[in-house]
């Protein structure tokens, strides 16, 4: 439940419940949100629904709808995580004492487990009852970025990810507090090597920059000072646990954005948040992942002081953003590119695609560019328009064609796998990547009929209205039905928009 | 305005007039001259590719690395070639080989996704762009609209320098490139500005489909090896009549952590034969005085060996640039064994903005300090 914020209206907002909202949005309160509605408020937080969960969703009004969403969260992982995650810590630094041959080893090792998490988050999303967690998760993981390339812990990388998702839809302030003696953030961002004396000002720079205030918000000389606030900040290299080294903190006084005291690290993240940037930059954050690519700076400022009235409750910012007209508006429909895992997680589940072992599925993210738990930089995926270039589309439009074309090229697949043709980039590398591809592979099942079926004979303009956000940009569907619509729908170039 | 911006200027009026003329080719940025990188992959080694052989400090440094004097391809009284480069020697003789040592820039990061990325924006260390140096490059000085793409990128999927905006297409195999074009769409109706991009870019991929084909059968044979395949289709994608700007191939296998000799010596008999093919089968088309074959890489490698006999990422390290109007020489700076940083790794002498600025004025006649973010001076190592 939010906190009880000071002021009245706002009071009204932050409550949980349709009262309060339909005071302030009288003109859609009442209404259902119906079919179209229904579908884009749940291909935007959600991986794209499947008919059943749009007809449900389409009975609900828009408070209602966002009620159901938002209860829905917080679910611990359905899927359980490889039973290394649970192991005593593997410190990254053994690598050091090692002959050649264990390094290699243990390198071998290394890549599997990556692989391991990746395929245990991306079963996770397939599987989930609360979709809305695992996308959320994902915002977290691209805005608190840390990357296994440089932590080489898969153990910590989990842990981290139990982190995001336990706050993912609950309070930034706790969250915050909590990333900052995140074990892989402090290896990534380089904490651990920040003593006094010798301060390095990695985390504190991106803690300003691209976790609380956003670029231009703050000075040369608040990134110094912050960074002397965090020396001491590090890690157990044998428990890997984080460990405050009060030998080499600077207790001295700092000078923060204005404010004078001999701060330690949680000083400075208060600080941080008591700045009213610090709200609009993840308001804007969200609206750029949900609403559109170009905030509106004005709703911005709206939802960004009903966020921090709320004492950064993240489900009071995602409301006001999803109860908002822009949300709906039809301006705002088909405008934002789906990520890869939106692309390919999207599609299993819409289309309920039975599957196997999921390596297929974690391969092709990765080579549409979106490998979990390692991207790029710190500033994470830039998204939108940079998911799609030339290879990255053919590449998408070759997994949907492989996909749904799946029954039929069953037979073929180990005699071709056999030639050496179409070997995604990752699979030798894996033990048995080969034989365990193919076998993953010919587990894959969609039945189309089935799936169809559902449509009760029903027009394809009614099969469209799921599975595209707008009209078709190629040719119109009227004459065609049967597997051939649904390959010519995922085909179109809407089809890659949400 | 001076006669060459009147000269642009008259050309770009020419070129609204008559699309995809010659002349508008010729008179304005001149991609008629092609450029073609060569990303070798994971950091090579430059100590033992261009060899410090008279300087005791590598000797010292490299006990069980270090490529033997007597083995030494002499370039002159303190530099030589590994062994495995004997290919590269009639280029070097006929002077059509610049070697560029000490290449580097300030702040090195060690990590090779992160260092590459410096390298494939030409970004400062501590800053964090989305555009390749290449895209940028395109975006201020558009080639023309019938070349069949910006560029082409042989082999592996990253679009590195052409990432953001550019007309480029990836491509392993160019028949099998053919046969996933028909996935792409003919051109639809766009309504913002998501659908514009997506279909630009079907049309990017119609467009180069529509101009490529892989038809020349050439004489030059050809090294079977993976490097060897991705100049074939590099080749091929040359021999179209329409242009392309730059092509990118790689080389991979570069990280050599450890039990580096025999993998080291591999690879550069690998790009030594591929480089060699490559010469050839631009000679065959006539394209040899209008291409330059630039090396590059996220970094060298650290002078001192580990203990796993190999070596451990580094900084500084040399490049090469072949091509017909290529002046033949050693350049940039001589490596500083004697002055390590505090990671034991080498000081830069060639930023590497100053290849880039090559590329971009020397051979494109392109104004180059918009595209790399500042003033970096142009080697002169090319032939005017």
């Amino acid at each position: 439940m939010p906190r009880r914020a000071p002021s009245g209206s706002i009071l009204v907002l932050a409550f949980v419940g349709a009262v309060g909202s339909s005071i302030l949005s009288p003109a859609h309160a009442a209404t259902l949100l119906g079919f179209d509605d229904a579908r884009h408020l749940l291909n935007r937080t959600s991986f794209a629904a499947n008919p059943e969960e749009i007809n449900a969703f389409a009975r609900l009004t828009r408070e209602q709808a966002v009620d159901r969403l938002l209860a829905g969260g917080r679910n611990p992982p359905v899927t359980p995580p490889p039973s290394w995650t649970g192991e005593p810590f593997q410190s990254p630094r053994r690598f050091q004492a090692m002959s050649a041959e264990e390094r290699k080893l243990a390198r071998a090792e290394l890549f599997q487990r990556a692989f391991e998490l990746q395929s245990w988050w991306l079963s996770e999303m397939l599987s989930t009852p609360s979709p809305l967690t695992e996308k959320m998760t994902l915002f977290w993981h691209n805005h608190f970025v840390s990357s296994q390339q440089k932590v080489r812990s898969p153990q910590l990388m989990y842990q981290q990810n139990v982190l995001l998702r336990r706050h993912a839809l609950g309070n930034f302030r706790q969250m915050l507090h909590a990333v900052a003696r995140d074990p892989a953030m402090v290896i990534y961002l380089d904490s651990a090597s920040n003593r006094k004396g010798s301060p390095n000002e990695n985390f504190a720079r991106e803690l300003m920059e691209l976790f609380t205030l956003g670029e231009g918000n703050y000075g040369e000389s608040d990134v110094k000072e912050a960074a002397r606030a965090f020396t001491g900040w590090s890690i157990n290299p044998a428990t890997g646990e984080f460990l405050f080294r009060s030998a080499v903190h600077d207790d001295g006084m700092k000078t923060v954005l204005g404010r004078t005291g001999d701060f330690q690290g949680d000083g400075v993240l208060d600080i941080l948040l008591e700045q009213p940037q610090t709200a609009e930059f993840i308001v804007g954050k969200l609206w750029r992942e949900f609403v559109a690519r170009d905030p509106d700076p004005a709703e911005v400022k709206r939802i960004a002081r009903v966020f921090r009235d709320s004492g950064y409750e993240i489900g009071t910012a995602l409301r006001a953003i999803l109860d908002s007209d822009a949300f709906y508006s039809s301006q705002n429909r088909a405008g934002l590119i789906k990520s890869p895992i939106e692309l390919v997680v999207g599609t299993l589940r819409q289309f309920k695609f039975k599957t196997g072992e999921v390596m297929p599925f974690v391969l092709a993210a990765n080579q549409l560019g979106q490998a979990l738990f390692a991207p790029p930089n710190v500033k994470g995926w830039p998204g939108g328009e940079t998911w799609i270039n030339s290879t990255t589309l053919l590449a998408r439009k070759a997994f949907l064609e492989r996909l749904f074309r799946v029954e039929e090229l069953r037979p073929m697949l180990a005699s071709a796998m056999d030639g050496g043709m179409d070997q995604p980039k990752g699979v030798a590398r894996l033990a048995g990547g080969r034989e365990r591809f193919v076998r993953a592979m010919m587990e894959v099942r969609f039945d189309g009929n089935a799936w169809l079926a559902q449509f009760k004979g029903s027009d394809a303009a009614a099969v469209q209205r799921v599975v595209l956000a707008a009209a078709p940009a190629g040719d119109a569907v009227t004459r065609i039905q049967g597997m051939e619509l649904i390959r010519q729908l995922t085909q179109d170039p809407v089809y890659q928009l949400k | 305005m001076n006669r060459r911006d009147f000269l642009n200027t008259a050309a770009a009026a020419i070129a609204v007039a008559v699309p995809g003329s010659v002349l508008a080719q010729r008179a304005g940025a001149s991609y008629d001259r092609l450029l073609v990188l060569v990303e070798l992959k994971g950091g090579n080694d430059g100590l033992n590719t261009v060899v410090p052989y008279a300087e005791s400090e590598y000797y010292a440094l490299r006990p069980r690395l270090a490529v033997p004097r007597d083995q030494v391809l002499q370039l002159d009284a303190h530099t030589g070639l590994h062994p495995s480069l004997e290919p590269l020697m009639a280029l070097w003789k006929s002077e059509e080989l610049a070697i560029v040592q000490g290449v580097g820039y300030p702040g090195a990061n060690l990590s090779h996704f992160r260092s590459i990325e410096i390298w494939d924006t030409a970004s400062k260390s501590s800053e964090y762009l989305s555009e390749g140096w290449l895209a940028r490059a395109f975006a201020t000085a558009p080639t023309p609209r019938s070349f069949a793409a910006d560029g082409v990128i042989v082999g592996g999927v990253e679009m590195g320098p052409f990432a953001g905006g550019t007309r480029a297409i990836a491509v392993t195999d160019t028949a099998q490139f053919l046969r996933q074009a028909r996935l792409a769409a003919p051109p639809g109706q766009a309504r913002n500005s998501a659908l514009v991009h997506i279909l630009r870019v079907e049309q990017d991929i119609v467009h180069a489909a529509a101009n490529l084909n892989a038809e020349q059968a050439f004489v030059t044979d050809f090294p079977r090896s993976p490097f060897g395949n991705a100049i074939r289709t590099a080749a091929q994608i040359v021999a179209n009549k329409a242009g392309v700007a730059a092509v990118k191939v790689s080389l991979n296998g570069f990280d050599t952590h450890s039990n580096q000799p025999a993998t080291h010596a591999r690879l550069l008999k690998d790009l030594a034969d591929g480089l060699v093919a490559l010469k050839a089968a631009l000679v065959e088309l006539g394209r040899w005085n209008s291409t330059l074959v630039m090396t590059y890489a996220e970094f060298g490698r650290r002078p001192r060996e580990n203990l796993s006999n190999g070596t451990d990422h580094g900084t500084a390290t040399t490049h090469m640039l072949l091509g017909g109007r290529v002046k033949g020489g050693l350049y940039g700076h001589a490596p500083a064994l004697g002055s390590l940083d505090g990671n034991g790794n080498l000081p830069y002498g060639v930023d590497f903005r100053e290849l880039y600025a090559t590329v971009l004025e020397g051979w494109w006649a392109l104004e180059s300090s918009r595209t790399l973010n500042g003033r970096f001076q142009p080697l002169a190592l090319l032939k005017t």
